[in-house]
C-alpha cells in the first residue's frame, strides 16, 4: 500500500491542485478580481443564496378557477365570431355557468352545421383522438360545450409557460439582471430576485394580470338597473377602478391589449401621468374603424375587469396611438406601462410564499459565518495536533485541502452557498477528521497488538476503509433526501453536505496516504508516536 | 512529544453491565420527550403553520412592551414578539391574515410603516410570508423526508449487516430524533425548515458512531466465534471508544464555535445538530448495541454471509 505508484501520486496531486485553483476566486470574494489576477486561472465563483446576498424569493400559484373562467370566456368569443360568419347561425341565451358554455340555436335546422363548425375550432389533444372541448346537443336545439380534462391541462401548461416569460419580462425588462424564474409543478412559478429594495412593488408588478380591453359604453342601459348589477343583453356591468360605481359596456371587445406593440409612461397636456400605447397594424386598423363609427360616443378603457376611464371619442383615432388616463401617479403609470408592454398574464397569479432578506442581514451573516468557519477550523486543527502529533499534521493538511476542495467544487458547479450551507460547511469540518480518526485509531490499535510500523499503517488504512464507507453512506442517504424534499436554503445545506462527504473521504484516505507514504519512505521511522 | 489521550489504551469498561439501567433511563426520557411534544407542542414557525414573520433591528435597545402595543395597535390578529440574537433585534410574528394575499401584503406594509415612523433608523431585515397551503406542504414534506431517511438508512444497514442491526439503527434513530424534538418542546425554540434539515443531518451523522461500532462488532463476531455476545459487545465498544470520543468531540467543538460566533438565523439548526450528535454518541453505545443482545445476535449470524462480505465494496 505504501508503495504508491508514481501515477497515483500525480493524479491525486493534480486533483487537489485543480480544486484549490478553483477555490481561489471564491476566497477573495467581495473584492472583484483585480487586473493582476492572471486570466488563465479559473474565475468562477460560488453563488451566494438569497439569504446571504439579500433578495426576494416568491412562489406564485396560478388561480386555476380564474384560468378556467377565462378559457370559457375566450371560447365564447370564438364561438360568437365563428357563427357570425357566413352562413350566419343565429344563437341566443348564452351562458357560461357551471363551467360549461351553453347556448340556443334559433333555427333548429342549423344545429348540425353549427356543431360541425364548432368541432372545427376545437383542437386535438394528444394522440388518442380526443379534443380539448366536447361539443354536444341537448334538447335538440341547445349546444353544450364542455372543456375536457386533457384540454384544460394543456391550456394550463401553455398558460404557465407564457406566464413565466411574462413575469420575467416584467421584473427585468432589459434582460440584464440575474433573476430566476422557473415553472414548478403544474401550476406554480418560482421567482428569485437578488437585492430587492421594495418587495411590495415587485409583488404588485407580478400580481397585475394586465388584461387591457377597450369596449364601447352601452348608452341604452338603464342607470338604476346598472347600479344593481343588471345589464341589457349583449352588455355587462363593470366596476370603476376609482371612486366606486359601475358602468355598462358592450360585451364585444373593440380592441384588446394583445394588439399592443408598445406602452410607455408619459404625461398629458395638464401634466398628469398617463400611459401612451401603440397598436400593431391590425389593431390600429380596427381601432380606427370602430372610433370612426362611434364618434361622440364614450368608450371604456378596461384593465383587469375594472374601468379605468370612459372618455368620449371626439374624433376617429387613426394613427394607432392612444393614451390611457386614469388616476395614476408616475410610479403606477410606469408599472402599468411595463405590465402592458410585457403582455398580459394568461392566468392570474397569487403569491403563496414570500421570503425577503435585506442586504444588511446577509452581510452580517456572511461575516459571522466566515469568522465561525475559521475559528472552528482552527479549533479542530488544534485538537487534532494535540491528539495525534505527526499524524495530526496529516489530518490537518487533509482538513485544509478538504475545505478548499469543497469551495472549489462548489465554484465549478456554480453551486449556491446558503446560510444553512455555512452550518453544513462547519459541520463537515468537524466531521471530516472522522475518517482520519478512524485510520489513526486503527493504526494505534494495530501497533499495540504488536504489528511492525509499516504493517500497522497498512492494516490501519485497509481495515478502516469499510467503516469509513458505511458511515458515510448513511450521511449521503440523509443528504439526498434533504435535497429532494427541501427548497432554496435547505438544498444549499444538502449540497455542501454531499460535496463535503465526498471530498472528506477523498482527502482523508487518499491524500493523507500519500503524505504518510512519503514520510515513511524518507525517514524509515522505527517508532510511531500516534 | 506527549500526545493527548482522551481515552487510555486498552480500556476495559463494562458498558453492558449498565445496559438495563440505561434502557430504563432512555425509555423514560424518550417517553417524556414524546409526551411533552404531545402536550406542550412545538413552537412551530411560519414555515409550518403559515403567517408572517418580520425581523427588525433597531438602532438602540427598545422597550418590548412598547413595540408589542404598537404592533397590537395595528389590529392584525394575535401577534408574538421575540428577542432575536440581541436586545436590538426582534422577530414579530403575525397570524395568517384572513383575506389572502392582498391582506398579507397590507399587513407587511403596515408593520413596516409603523416601524419606520415610531422607530426612526430601524431596519427591516427579513420578511417571510407563508400561506396555509404552502405551510401544510412543507410540514408534510418535512415529515416524509425524515421518515424516509430513517427507513432508508435502516434498510441500508440491514443489507450491509443483518436485520437485527437494521432494527437497532431504527430504534437508535427514533430515540435520537425524539430527544431532539423534546429539547425543542422544552426550550420553546422555534421549529422551522432549518430544524427539519438539522434532524435529517442528525439521522445521518448520529448513526456514524453506530455504524463504526457495528462494523467492529461484525469483525469481532467473525474473529471470536466462541465469545459470548455481551463480552464481545464490551470489547467492540472499548476498541472503538477512543475514536467515538475524538470524532464526537471534534464535531461538537466545531458546532460549539458556530453556536457562539455564528449567525443568529441558523442558531436553531446548529443547536439541533449539536444536541443530536451528543445524544447520538450516547445512544450508539447504550441503545444500538444492547438492542443486538435483545434481538439475539450470535457469532453464527455472520457465518453464512462471510463470502458475500468478502466481495463487498473495495477499499476506498
Amino acid at each position: 500500500m505504501l508503495d504508491l505508484s508514481r501515477w497515483k501520486i500525480w493524479s491525486i496531486s493534480l486533483i487537489i491542485l485543480v480544486g484549490i485553483l478553483f477555490s481561489i476566486p471564491s476566497l477573495i470574494a467581495g473584492t472583484t478580481l483585480s487586473d493582476r489576477y492572471p486570466s488563465f486561472l479559473p474565475s468562477a465563483k460560488i453563488n451566494l443564496g438569497l439569504d446571504l446576498a439579500g433578495g426576494s424569493h416568491l412562489l406564485l400559484e396560478a388561480d386555476t378557477a380564474d384560468a378556467a373562467k377565462q378559457r370559457l370566456q375566450s371560447m365564447e368569443d370564438q364561438v360568437t365570431t365563428e357563427l357570425r360568419r357566413n352562413p350566419r347561425v343565429e344563437i341566443g341565451d348564452i351562458s357560461t355557468s357551471g363551467g360549461r358554455l351553453t347556448f340556443l340555436v334559433r333555427d333548429p335546422t342549423q344545429v348540425d352545421t353549427a356543431v360541425e363548425r364548432l368541432r372545427q375550432i376545437t383542437q386535438p389533444v394528444g394522440l388518442t383522438g380526443s379534443r380539448d372541448w366536447d361539443v354536444q346537443v341537448m334538447d335538440s336545439t341547445r349546444i353544450v360545450m364542455t372543456p375536457t380534462q386533457g384540454g384544460a391541462q394543456r391550456a394550463l401548461k401553455d398558460a404557465m409557460t407564457v406566464a413565466r416569460d411574462v413575469v420575467r419580462r416584467r421584473i427585468d425588462p432589459q434582460g440584464t439582471k440575474e433573476i430566476t424564474v422557473i415553472n414548478q409543478g403544474s401550476n406554480r412559478i418560482l421567482v428569485q430576485v437578488p437585492g430587492v429594495e421594495d418587495p411590495e412593488a415587485l409583488k404588485r408588478l407580478i400580481g397585475q394580470t394586465a388584461r387591457l380591453e377597450f369596449k364601447l359604453v352601452d348608452l341604452t342601459a338603464d342607470q338604476a338597473q346598472v347600479q344593481q348589477g343588471r345589464a341589457p343583453a349583449g352588455s355587462q356591468v363593470l366596476p370603476m377602478a376609482e371612486g366606486g360605481g359601475a358602468i355598462a359596456v358592450k360585451r364585444r371587445v373593440m380592441v384588446s391589449g394583445d394588439q399592443l406593440v408598445d406602452a410607455k409612461q408619459g404625461f398629458d397636456q395638464d401634466g398628469r401621468a398617463v400611459v401612451n400605447i401603440r397598436f400593431n397594424a391590425a389593431g390600429a386598423r380596427r381601432f380606427g374603424r370602430v372610433t370612426q363609427e362611434n364618434v361622440n360616443k364614450p368608450f371604456a378603457i378596461i384593465l383587469d375587469d375594472k374601468v379605468l376611464s370612459a372618455p368620449n371619442i371626439n374624433e376617429p383615432i387613426l394613427g394607432g396611438q392612444a393614451q390611457i388616463s386614469g388616476s395614476f401617479t408616475v410610479e403606477t403609470a410606469n408599472q402599468l406601462a411595463v405590465s402592458l408592454a410585457s403582455g398580459k398574464l394568461p392566468v392570474k397569479l397569487n403569491v403563496i410564499e414570500e421570503r425577503t432578506v435585506g442586504p444588511d442581514l446577509g452581510k452580517d451573516s456572511i461575516r459571522k459565518g466566515a469568522i465561525a468557519s475559521i475559528v472552528a477550523t482552527g479549533a479542530v486543527i488544534l485538537f487534532m495536533l494535540v491528539t495525534y502529533g505527526r499524524f495530526g499534521i496529516y489530518a490537518t493538511a487533509a482538513l485544509i485541502v478538504n475545505a478548499l476542495l469543497i469551495l472549489g467544487i462548489m465554484a465549478v458547479f456554480n453551486a449556491t452557498l446558503t446560510l444553512p450551507g455555512i452550518a453544513g460547511f462547519v459541520l463537515t469540518i468537524g466531521a471530516a477528521v472522522d475518517a482520519n480518526v478512524l485510520i489513526n485509531e486503527r493504526i494505534r490499535e494495530e501497533q499495540r497488538r504488536g504489528r511492525k510500523i509499516l504493517d500497522a499503517i497498512e492494516t490501519g488504512y485497509k481495515e478502516a476503509s469499510t467503516a469509513i464507507f458505511d458511515a458515510n453512506i448513511t450521511n449521503v442517504i440523509a443528504a439526498v433526501l434533504m435535497w429532494y424534499f427541501g427548497s432554496g436554503p435547505i438544498r444549499g445545506f444538502a449540497v455542501v453536505l454531499m460535496i463535503g462527504i465526498v471530498t472528506s473521504v477523498f482527502t482523508a484516505v487518499n491524500f493523507t496516504r500519500v503524505l504518510v507514504a512519503i514520510w515513511v519512505k524518507r525517514k524509515r521511522p522505527r517508532v510511531l508516536h500516534i | 512529544m506527549k500526545l493527548l489521550k482522551l481515552v487510555p489504551d486498552n480500556t476495559n469498561l463494562d458498558f453492558m453491565r449498565w445496559r438495563n439501567v440505561a434502557l430504563v433511563i432512555s425509555i423514560v426520557v424518550t417517553v417524556a420527550s414524546l409526551a411533552i411534544v404531545g402536550i406542550r407542542g412545538l413552537n412551530l414557525g411560519v414555515d409550518f403553520v403559515g403567517g408572517q414573520m418580520i425581523r427588525t433591528t433597531f438602532p438602540q435597545a427598545i422597550s418590548v412592551e412598547k413595540l408589542r402595543s404598537d404592533v397590537d395597535g395595528l389590529h392584525l390578529g394575535e401577534s408574538s414578539i421575540q428577542e432575536f440574537g440581541g436586545p436590538k433585534s426582534y422577530q414579530i410574528r403575525l397570524p395568517k391574515p384572513e383575506g389572502g394575499e392582498a391582506a398579507a401584503n397590507r399587513a407587511a406594509i403596515q408593520v413596516r410603516q409603523m416601524i419606520q415612523q415610531n422607530y426612526p433608523g430601524a431596519r427591516v431585515d427579513a420578511v417571510e410570508t407563508v400561506s396555509g397551503k404552502v405551510s401544510e406542504e412543507l410540514a408534510r414534506d418535512g415529515a416524509l423526508a425524515i421518515a424516509l431517511a430513517m427507513l432508508g438508512i435502516a434498510v441500508y444497514i440491514w443489507f450491509r449487516f443483518e436485520w437485527q442491526f437494521g432494527v437497532g439503527a431504527l430504534v437508535t434513530l427514533f430515540h435520537d430524533v425524539s430527544m431532539t424534538l423534546g429539547f425543542f418542546s422544552v426550550t420553546r425554540l422555534q421549529v422551522d425548515l432549518n430544524v427539519v434539515a438539522a434532524i435529517l443531518t442528525i439521522v445521518g451523522y448520529s448513526l456514524n458512531d453506530t455504524v463504526v461500532i457495528y462494523d467492529r462488532i461484525r469483525e469481532n463476531l467473525r474473529k471470536y466465534r466462541k465469545m459470548a455476545i455481551v463480552p464481545l459487545l464490551n470489547l467492540s465498544l472499548n476498541e472503538t471508544l477512543s475514536r467515538t470520543m475524538v470524532t464526537s468531540l471534534s464535531i461538537l467543538l466545531a458546532l460549539g464555535v458556530l453556536l457562539l460566533l455564528g449567525p443568529e438565523v441558523i442558531f436553531g439548526l446548529t443547536i439541533a445538530i449539536f444536541i443530536g450528535i451528543f445524544v447520538g454518541t450516547y445512544s450508539s453505545i447504550y441503545i444500538s448495541s444492547p438492542v443486538l443482545v435483545w434481538l439475539g445476535v450470535k457469532p453464527d449470524s455472520f457465518v453464512r454471509s462471510d463470502e458475500e462480505q468478502a466481495a463487498g465494496p473495495a477499499a476506498v
